[in-house]
């Protein structure tokens, strides 16, 4: 039987905002456990949640961003659940009335661009950390996560494939990362992802029974997750038996999952207004500002860039893929410079020296300037690209002006003819064979003799020049 | 109507122990409360938008600015156990 694939993924994200969602704690990761708390986000009797002004702002950032409709009214509720990671036994978050729904991502994926629906996005409170102690034979609580400001951020099942959902989250991350609400960061837990897994036989329209996976901790974990749930539930399928709707857990060692306990799955949240906060509302004109006022989102910025430099999607998307080097491109493009050798550049040997050195592009001493000028001595075949890479090796770490760098290591190609000549007569003389096959007509064997030229020229020749060169005499000899 | 099984349900999510010999109290005890607020559904309130707060006051937020939080000490004077700067509690996971 040939099945379809049916996915839908919520991603929570930690707003980076200074305070807690609705106290003044520090929002911060990695303080020592238990020193961001106060009396709300411990939830001790008597004390009020007050909402920060700024998470309903990015709350309106991230829904426009996802072309989502915001909600002109918001208000929070409670959702009821009895966890040691919830101080008051409620997590406050939003339920009929979230701060945006109905929304959609454009995705480039399988080589087609597709539009992943939004079905909502709510903000709420993330809850504390448990840590299972095995010495102490107990479960210990650091409550400074607890309050931290969350978006919710909850898709269509659009996806149908577990490579389609990886595509989603890079966009999705990438949208969010140029928004600035968020770091994004999975491994310290301010991005995280469900996905809700079903198959049904291909041509149906019904959705199957779906499983939730959780406890993924990278995209390339997700996608693992969900490939290995899809052939998982096709083997129940094919033998006869019904997919169980469960809670399933990821196990990255060992590459399976495991049921959660059903105890910890029968939730019946008995969501209900929450009393302690009053409700919101928003005006079109303060919907208008945020939306007037958000940033160039990377898909807009990767069809601009296609359209105004000519370059490649390809090209595109890797540039975009990080924001600050599309900045450097764009800064570098607008001045004289060969488009397309400096995009090769950014996203070759550039690219290269940010990988060694694990770092981005504010990490480098390297401006646009610099880079153009150093791309521009090629060009004017001043040095060669090997010698290039090795001036923008040294530039990269000490902001060296590259005409000097290529100056000091006496890295310049010599144009000097006499000397060419001269290194050119001499490989001719001791190479008369190669000499022969080319006369003969094997035209490539010329590249052996260029090679050799170089070497005696300790790299700093023009190898077309040198080329020419060789060929003219052998014609003349 | 509530069954000795819907009381059972309720207390279990509310953490509660409740002895067999009182869940058809409670169960009557219920059941009144839900009739009496059952008694609203007489009014027609098609023309009234749900009620959300209780209080006309809309919009109160807080800006985004640090406030002191807790000292330690503080933190964990009401702590019944603690260990290491954690608060200590029954585990949940075997």
């Amino acid at each position: 039987m040939d099945f379809e694939t049916v996915i839908g993924l919520e991603v929570h994200l930690q707003l980076n905002t200074a305070t807690k969602i609705f106290c003044g704690c520090r929002n911060d990761f990695g303080l020592e456990a238990n020193t961001c708390v106060c009396p709300v986000c411990l939830g001790l009797p008597g004390s009020l949640p007050v909402l920060n002004r700024q998470v309903l702002f990015s709350g309106m950032k991230v829904g426009l961003a996802l072309n989502c409709a915001i909600n002109t009214f918001v208000k929070f509720d409670r959702k009821n659940y009895y966890y040691p990671d919830l101080p008051k036994g409620y997590q406050i978050s939003q339920f009929d009335f979230p701060i945006a729904k109905n929304g959609f991502l454009p995705v480039i994926t399988g080589g087609q661009e597709r539009r992943i629906g939004i079905t909502r996005a709510h903000l709420e409170e993330d809850a504390g950390k448990l840590i299972h102690d095995d010495r102490t034979n107990a479960t210990l609580v650091d409550y400074n996560r607890t309050g931290t400001p969350l978006v919710e951020i909850v898709s269509e099942p659009d996806m149908r494939s577990a490579q389609e959902a990886y595509d989603y989250l890079t966009a999705l991350k990438l949208t969010l990362q140029y928004l600035n609400v968020s770091d994004c960061d999975m491994e310290k837990g301010s991005l995280r992802c469900d996905a809700n897994v079903s198959i049904r036989p291909r041509g149906e329209s019904k959705l199957g029974t779906k499983t939730e996976l959780k406890n993924m901790n990278s995209f390339s974990a997700i996608r693992r997750a969900i490939d290995h749930e899809v052939a998982s539930q096709a083997r129940t399928i094919l033998s006869g038996k019904p997919v169980v709707q469960q809670t399933l857990l990821w196990n990255e060692e060992k590459g399976m999952t495991i049921p959660m306990r059903s105890k910890e799955q029968a939730h019946d949240y008995r969501y209900f207004p929450e009393p302690d906060l009053v409700p919101f509302t928003l005006t079109e004109e303060q919907i208008d500002a945020v939306r007037r006022a958000l940033p160039e989102l990377p898909y807009a910025r990767l069809r601009r860039l296609i359209g105004q430099y000519g370059i490649s999607e390809y090209d595109g998307t890797i540039l975009v893929g990080d924001k600050l080097a599309a900045d450097f491109f764009e800064t570098a493009a607008a001045m004289k410079v060969d488009i397309k050798k400096l995009c090769n550049w950014m996203n070759g040997p550039l690219m290269k020296e940010l990988n060694d050195r694990r770092c981005r592009i504010p990490g480098l001493k390297l401006t646009p300037q610099d880079l153009v000028a150093l791309i521009n001595r090629v060009e004017d075949g001043t040095i060669s690209n090997l010698a290039a890479k090795d001036v923008l090796s040294d530039i990269v770490e000490t902001g060296k002006d590259p005409n000097i760098v290529i100056r000091e290591k006496g890295l310049a190609q010599v144009s000097d003819d006499a000397q060419l000549e001269t290194i050119v007569d001499e490989v001719i003389r001791e190479n008369p064979q190669v000499v022969e096959q080319i006369r003969s007509g094997k035209a490539s064997a010329a590249g052996f003799l260029v090679g050799l030229a170089m070497k005696k020229m300790h790299g700093k020749a023009n190898p077309k020049i040198l080329n020419t060169a060789i060929q003219r005499r052998i014609a003349n000899v | 109507m509530i069954t000795n099984d819907t009381v059972k349900y309720i207390a279990s999510l509310s953490r509660l122990h409740i002895d067999d010999a009182d869940l058809s109290r409670f169960g009557g005890e219920l059941q009144n409360i839900l009739q009496y607020v059952d008694k609203l559904s007489e009014l027609d309130v098609s023309n009234v938008p749900p009620t959300s707060h209780v209080f006309r006051v809309e919009n109160v937020f807080r800006e985004d600015t640090i406030l002191p939080s807790l000292s330690p000490v503080e933190a964990f004077s009401f702590a019944i156990e603690s260990h290491d700067g954690h608060y200590k509690v029954p585990k949940v996971i075997e």
